[in-house]
């Protein structure tokens, strides 16, 4: 009897799911897919040539380091590298010269995520680590907008909504907003995409739906607050809400779970945060859009916010 | 009437796996030749042995006991020879004290089998003794000594008894099967343990996964005034002690706390019914159902089975294996105890067996702070920051976290994608704190 049993000893419990951290990169991928579609839609091949960069540059830059720190390359192909890549290009312009898609993906990995240690470690949403370096490093590049479907894109320019309406005081009509119809970044114009595949996300509970909730609310407070205050000069909730970076930083960047808090209060105040810091910056800031650095501002936050929202034991008081 | 099904928040929806066994009646199975009963089967007071090498025992003679409060006899759960007294495996330590008897064919009891005793004529103390003496101890798992849980300090009054009829493990139905058989037993064990306690009213708990348990129970509850059969939903960890008593009652046990802090007390319905026979009818625990299950086994069943009996002995019994074997478990596949060796006793507690075949091997990944554990924690804690501090040997942030309060429930280790074995750090971290609490105390 004894030879027949080759017992494996682990403590309980003996039992798993069968999700694992690739594949819930992998739908992360899958729900960004529909916003890199409309990003090729609206702007061109060009578009598709600045994701398949950026990602590839993600992956190879991810494969370098983990060589260099003598670690398991395996990590390579769990689907965070190539998150943080597309969604780096979903952040870019259009027209973004191709040696700065580089730059940023590889900022993006190195410094947003290897030098902390590789998944799990990071403090700031890579992607977005690297967009402040190439906001930092090529301003002009980084506001250089284009029309949606003028393909040859070097002739005509044109504002983003926010831009328009902060240096301009021109308004864009809300059904071009939530279409994606407008100047602005490859994957960030449709509003109403980004929510669908959001709430897929959340429905799949890859995302935190405190998140994205409580930043929509904070900005549409904030924003109806000022509008009523002086409907000429703001602009309504609606505006705000679905211009810009909004919908894809609350639904897809503040919501990655490394940078993100872990406790449910947590993530309220970091939403709450993020739309009080994005509404400052975009109406008396100096920048038209500040999502960006918002997200990167709350990020900042996340081991206070985990250590002094740590919730209550089971029959505490 | 339709039933409302209370609940407890967070917990998880493992796959079931009951319909293995749950049809199945229970069986009982025949003396092995050879016993081996391990003496430490509870938590409490370690027993000494009272019989010799070589002495002929009875069924349901003592042959440990101790002089200490927190403890309860073990006895034998055959007639036959003692054949060593010495250090075996038993299924809770890789060695440990155990008898070794061996069985002869013609059985003679310690006990008087006709005895039927009218509970009601007796008094608290009375029935606790009878309960000590029977050697009962906690049948879902824990086997804290019964006696001793019905003995609430001075002050405190009890006034609810919960019998938890969850089984909220996946794969195991003993209980369900009890409740199916003998729900007689549970519910005049029920009536006993209120007795005793002195409490007002007695409420069944079981997961609604079970129609069957419920609607036979509360049939016959319905001549009770005071005791409900109550649904509660099908979800783990509902059968653990604290969720339970929170589902039903509302009340919730603050943090190292009993559930006497709150006037209540839990019992399996496996336990009860063990009541009831010690009670009633003089016979001590030396039997106990259990489910021996799992997709490899030939014939998975609800077995009756001696305190001692082998795993290995039940194994051929029931007909061997259909294909490779790689994990053999005592309990449940949630909080159950993985097994070296099939040559293991049965213990009091053992509520199943459960043989697990070939799996896919889990890759474990960083921590990327998803928050699914903290948000299917029962016990609300934040487990994958307890786990941080115990990879980091800081202890002290470890228990600031709650270490001290994690169940063990393995809801955390279940439900990661990362395949970080959180339970497994949290344990490791809750015996470094016990350890450091020690030294420092002296």
């Amino acid at each position: 009897m004894e030879n027949k049993f080759n017992l494996i000893l682990e403590s309980s419990p003996h039992f798993k799911t069968k999700m694992s951290t690739p594949q819930i990169m992998y739908v992360v991928i899958l729900l960004l897919l529909p916003m890199c579609i409309a990003g090729v839609y609206f702007f061109g091949w060009a578009a598709l040539i600045r994701i398949l960069l950026s990602l590839v540059t993600a992956l190879l830059t991810e494969f370098v380091f983990l060589k260099l720190r003598k670690k398991d390359i395996s990590p390579v192909f769990d689907g965070s590298a190539a998150v943080t890549g597309i969604l780096l290009a979903l952040t870019l312009p259009p027209t973004l010269p191709l040696s700065d898609v580089v730059i940023g993906s590889v900022v993006a990995i190195s410094i947003g995520k290897q030098l902390f240690g590789g998944l799990g470690y990071n403090i700031f949403n890579p992607a977005l680590v690297g967009r402040a370096f190439l906001q930092a490093a090529f301003p002009v590049d980084m506001t250089t907008w284009v029309k949606p479907f003028y393909f040859n894109l070097d002739s005509i320019t044109s504002a983003t909504p926010l831009g328009g309406f902060k240096i301009d005081g021109v308004s864009t009509a809300l059904n071009k907003l939530t279409l994606g119809n407008t100047g602005g970044c490859i994957g960030e114009t449709s509003a109403i995409l980004i929510i669908i595949a959001g709430i897929i996300l959340i429905l799949l509970k890859m995302a935190d739906w405190k998140i994205p909730v409580s930043i929509i609310i904070t900005v549409s407070v904030f924003a109806g607050i000022l509008h009523l205050i002086d409907p000429v000069k703001y602009q309504d909730p609606l505006f705000y809400l679905f211009s810009g970076g909004l919908m894809l930083g609350a639904f897809f960047m503040a919501t990655d779970m490394v940078s993100s808090p872990i406790t449910p209060l947590g993530s309220i105040i970091f939403g709450v945060g993020i739309g009080i810091v994005v509404m400052v910056i975009r109406v008396f800031g100096g920048l038209p859009e500040g999502m960006m650095y918002s997200i990167l501002f709350m990020n900042c936050f996340v081991p206070l916010l985990n250590r002094y929202t740590k919730p209550k034991i089971f029959g505490e008081v | 009437m339709k039933m409302k099904r209370l609940t407890f928040k967070k917990g998880i929806h493992p796959k079931e796996f009951k319909q293995i066994t749950e049809n199945l009646e229970i069986k009982e199975v025949p003396v092995p030749p050879k016993i081996i009963i391990p003496i430490r089967q509870h938590i409490g007071a370690p027993l000494n042995p009272v019989v010799k090498k070589g002495d002929r025992v009875k069924t349901g003679q003592i042959i440990a006991d101790s002089e200490a409060f927190v403890s309860a006899p073990v006895h034998s759960s055959c007639t036959g020879i003692v054949k060593n007294i010495g250090d075996y495996p038993t299924p809770l330590s890789p060695s440990d004290t155990c008898i070794e008897i061996e069985t002869e064919e013609k059985e003679e009891f310690d006990f008087d089998l006709n005895s039927n005793i009218d509970y009601k004529s007796l008094s608290k103390q009375e029935i606790l003794k009878l309960i000590r003496k029977a050697g009962i101890v906690g049948m879902g798992g824990a086997a804290f000594p019964a006696a001793v849980k019905f003995t609430p300090p001075k002050d405190i009054h009890i006034d609810t008894v919960i019998l938890n009829g969850c089984e909220c493990e996946p794969y195991l139905t003993s209980d369900y099967r009890t409740m199916l058989e003998f729900p007689e037993k549970i519910l005049e064990g029920l009536k006993i343990i209120m007795r005793a306690v002195g409490a007002e009213r007695g409420i069944v708990g079981i997961e609604d996964n079970k129609p069957d348990a419920i609607e036979k129970m509360s049939h016959l509850a319905d001549n009770e005034s005071n005791i409900n059969v109550q649904a509660v939903k099908t979800k783990y960890p509902q059968g653990a002690e604290k969720m339970l008593i929170s589902a039903l009652t509302g009340r919730r046990i603050p943090p190292g706390d009993l559930p006497f802090s709150i006037g209540v007390v839990v019992s399996n319905v496996g336990t009860a019914a063990a009541i009831y026979d010690a009670v009633v009818k003089n016979i001590p625990l030396y039997k106990r159902v259990l489910t021996i299950t799992g997709e490899v086994l030939e014939n998975p069943a609800n077995l009756l089975v001696r305190v001692g009996t082998p795993f290995s002995f039940l194994f051929d019994y029931i007909g061997g294996f259909s294909d490779e074997v790689t994990k053999l478990i005592l309990g449940g596949p949630m909080m159950g105890i993985a097994q070296f060796t099939p040559d293991v006793g049965i213990t009091k507690a053992t509520s199943g067996i459960l043989v697990l075949g070939k799996r896919k091997v889990c890759k474990e990944f960083n921590c990327i702070n998803c928050a699914e554990c903290v948000n299917h924690c029962p016990m609300f804690l934040v487990p994958a920051k307890i786990v941080r501090f115990a990879k980091s040997e800081i202890w002290d942030k470890a228990e600031d976290y709650g270490a001290m309060n994690c169940i063990e429930c393995g809801s955390c280790s279940y439900i990661c994608p990362s395949n970080i074995p959180l339970v497994h750090w949290i344990r490791v971290a809750k015996s470094k704190i016990t350890e450091i609490k020690k030294s420092s105390g002296k």
